[in-house]
């Protein structure tokens, strides 16, 4: 069926079989499992590429402010629309700040919000997933109805929605792409879900009369975590796309903030003057850590999925 | 299933239209007029302009929203029909080729690139573009809004860029669908046993592989239509092009609540014919699924 969802089956129907009391079977079976996914992610050369790119980012986010030579707030409108030269690396915005200051110093705002986002979206779809996948019926009717409503219109229009309702900033970016993405998310979930409610291990623990919470989050959550973490870094990328456009909006991140999308979408319109530094040198930043990104998510798919 | 999808969608359409702005009884008669009638826009403009007015009071435009998004829908409709002629006949025969040479340096090259490529925003690759096609070369036009009354040559000229970004963003999905499909088919039994009964490469390829493998693309590339939407929204600004994307663009930020409203209503009814028009050629294409109907 899911091709994408199958979750690792060796894991799986050996906890079933091996050790129907679950609550050791994490134990040596899980572990061995996770190192041999470890050992196949090291290996794999798109994740490395991917991480070495996203960790760059990371400690620019972290560290950024410390590292880089002018205040990326501070405005000097008589040195604006600078090119590059050896005082500032990427010319100056057209307020006169230090391209190369916001560009790194821009990684914080994308990094915060994509992950939260992203988060938020795996945590709410998740929990959707293991409800819908493992009751059918009523239950299952009902929500995958309201699924399909939220899947029926593009992330970017909901986004521009949302943002006009309730005003843009940090937290309405994150709630909207969380929130946004979750039915998706539901969706792999739930057709992984789907093929674990029915093996052995899963009748085992109903026969124990154990109670349905336990059930899906004790038994069949961890045996499903494979797409779970598969969909997570996938999502992340999209939702880096998603953040990054509505930013490019305006519906995103507020100004001053030197985020990336915004960066571009403040200084496009000079792009025909010949102006390209504060246009490119974003959208360079923004086309690094998305590609890096998916690289892992390559990574990771193909170490969990077999 | 025409009725089936009539059913379920706009009433959802409606619900998610509404959601943020109305209460119960707006979205109520919202569904109504959508299960009742297929609306039009002016009776749909007398029915929102009654509403909003009251408790709003800032219907921006006296225009009805009709005339504003109807010149807007064929222009996007231009864009986005000229992106899919490119983009659907590419990523088919890229993800074909992949799956034909799987595990080589040239699938990983058109799988990996391909998601990379759709995973960079539009507005990334329109700035790419003009940088290099408009201001490095001075090949096209830095705007996707042709001069009026411009020739189709010309009309083409400017709005090839902004589809080729919408090209970069949509490859990725469906190169990926026609790679797993063709993968799939080509380790089907029918295969084997075409390739055992010493039929050509060609032949088995042609007749056997590809009519299963593009099946599932069929699907992919109408739930892209929405994606395609609101790409459009981003594309639409950035090469200043007079669509329903920038028309949306300005009524959000201008909260013109009617157009945004009509708007995303009409984005809504796209998607749900584009899916229908799915369904009905995958029945089309599928006799098992036709004969199941049937039923």
């Amino acid at each position: 069926m899911s091709a994408p969802g199958q979750p690792a089956p060796a894991g799986a129907t050996e906890i079933g079989t091996a050790s129907p009391a679950a609550v050791g079977a994490r134990g040596d079976d899980g572990r061995t499992a996770t190192q041999e996914r470890l050992a196949l992610l090291k290996r794999s050369k798109s994740f490395i590429v991917g991480a070495i790119i996203v960790g760059f980012w990371a400690l620019c986010a972290i560290f950024g402010e410390l590292v880089v030579p002018k205040d990326p707030l501070a405005s000097d409108p008589i040195n604006d629309l600078i090119a590059p030269s050896a005082d500032n690396w990427l010319g100056t915005d057209k307020l006169g700040r230090d391209v190369f200051a916001r560009v790194i110093v821009g990684a914080r705002d994308i990094l915060i919000v994509a992950p939260l986002a992203t988060i938020l979206a795996t945590v709410v779809g998740t929990a959707l997933g293991l409800v819908t996948g493992y009751f059918r019926g009523t239950v299952d009717d009902v929500l995958s109805r309201i699924i399909e409503a939220f899947l029926a219109l593009p992330v970017i229009i909901m986004g521009l929605l949302v943002a006009v309702a309730l005003g843009p900033s940090k937290i309405t970016l994150i709630l909207t792409i969380g929130i946004l993405f979750a039915p998706i998310i539901s969706r792999t979930v739930r057709a992984a879900v789907l093929t674990e409610r029915e093996l052995e291990y899963v009748s085992a623990a109903r026969l124990r009369n154990e109670r349905t919470p336990y059930i899906l989050f004790g038994e069949i959550l961890p045996n499903v975590m494979g797409p779970i973490i598969v969909e997570f870094t996938v999502r992340l990328g999209y939702a880096i796309f998603t953040a990054a456009g509505l930013s490019f909006l305006g519906f995103g991140i507020p100004p001053p903030a030197p985020d990336w999308g915004l960066q571009v979408s403040e200084h496009y319109g000079l792009i025909s003057g010949g102006f390209w530094w504060p246009v490119l040198f974003p959208s360079l930043a923004i086309a690094t850590l998305v590609v890096g990104v998916n690289l892992i998510a390559d990574g990771v798919a193909s170490a969990f999925e077999r | 299933m025409i009725f089936f999808a009539a059913q379920v969608l706009p009433g959802d359409v409606a619900r998610r239209i509404l959601g943020p702005f109305a209460d119960q009884a707006s979205v109520d008669a919202l569904s109504r007029r959508l299960g009742t009638d297929r609306s039009l826009f002016a009776q749909y403009w007398d029915w929102i302009s009654s509403f909003v007015t009251g408790d709003l009071g800032e219907s921006i435009r006296n225009r009805p929203v009709s005339d504003v998004l109807g010149n807007a829908i064929v222009a996007s409709g231009k864009l986005a029909l000229l992106a899919f002629l490119i983009v659907v006949p590419l990523a088919i025969v890229g993800g074909v080729v992949a799956a034909m040479n799987e595990g080589s340096f040239r699938d990983r090259l058109i799988s990996v690139g391909g998601l990379s490529a759709t995973a960079i925003p539009e507005f990334v690759w329109a700035v790419f573009f003009i940088l290099i096609f408009a201001l490095g070369l001075g090949l096209f036009p830095t705007t996707a809004q042709p001069p009026g009354g411009a020739g189709i040559f010309t009309q083409l000229e400017y709005l090839l860029l902004p589809a080729l970004c919408l090209v970069c963003v949509l490859f990725g999905y469906i190169a990926r669908m026609a790679r797993a499909g063709t993968i799939e088919a080509l380790e089907a039994d029918y295969t084997r046993t075409a390739i055992l009964k010493g039929m050509p490469r060609r032949t088995v390829i042609g007749r056997h592989v590809l009519r299963n493998s593009l099946l599932p693309t069929i699907a992919v590339v109408a739930t892209q239509a929405g994606y395609l939407i609101g790409g459009l929204v981003i594309i639409e600004v950035i090469f200043n092009y007079q669509g329903l994307g920038q028309a949306l663009f300005r009524a959000a930020t201008g909260k013109d609540i009617p157009v945004l409203q009509s708007g995303v209503l009409l984005i809504g009814i796209v998607y749900l014919v584009a899916t229908l028009i799915a369904d009905m050629l995958y029945s089309v294409l599928n006799p098992r699924v036709r004969l199941g109907a049937a039923e």
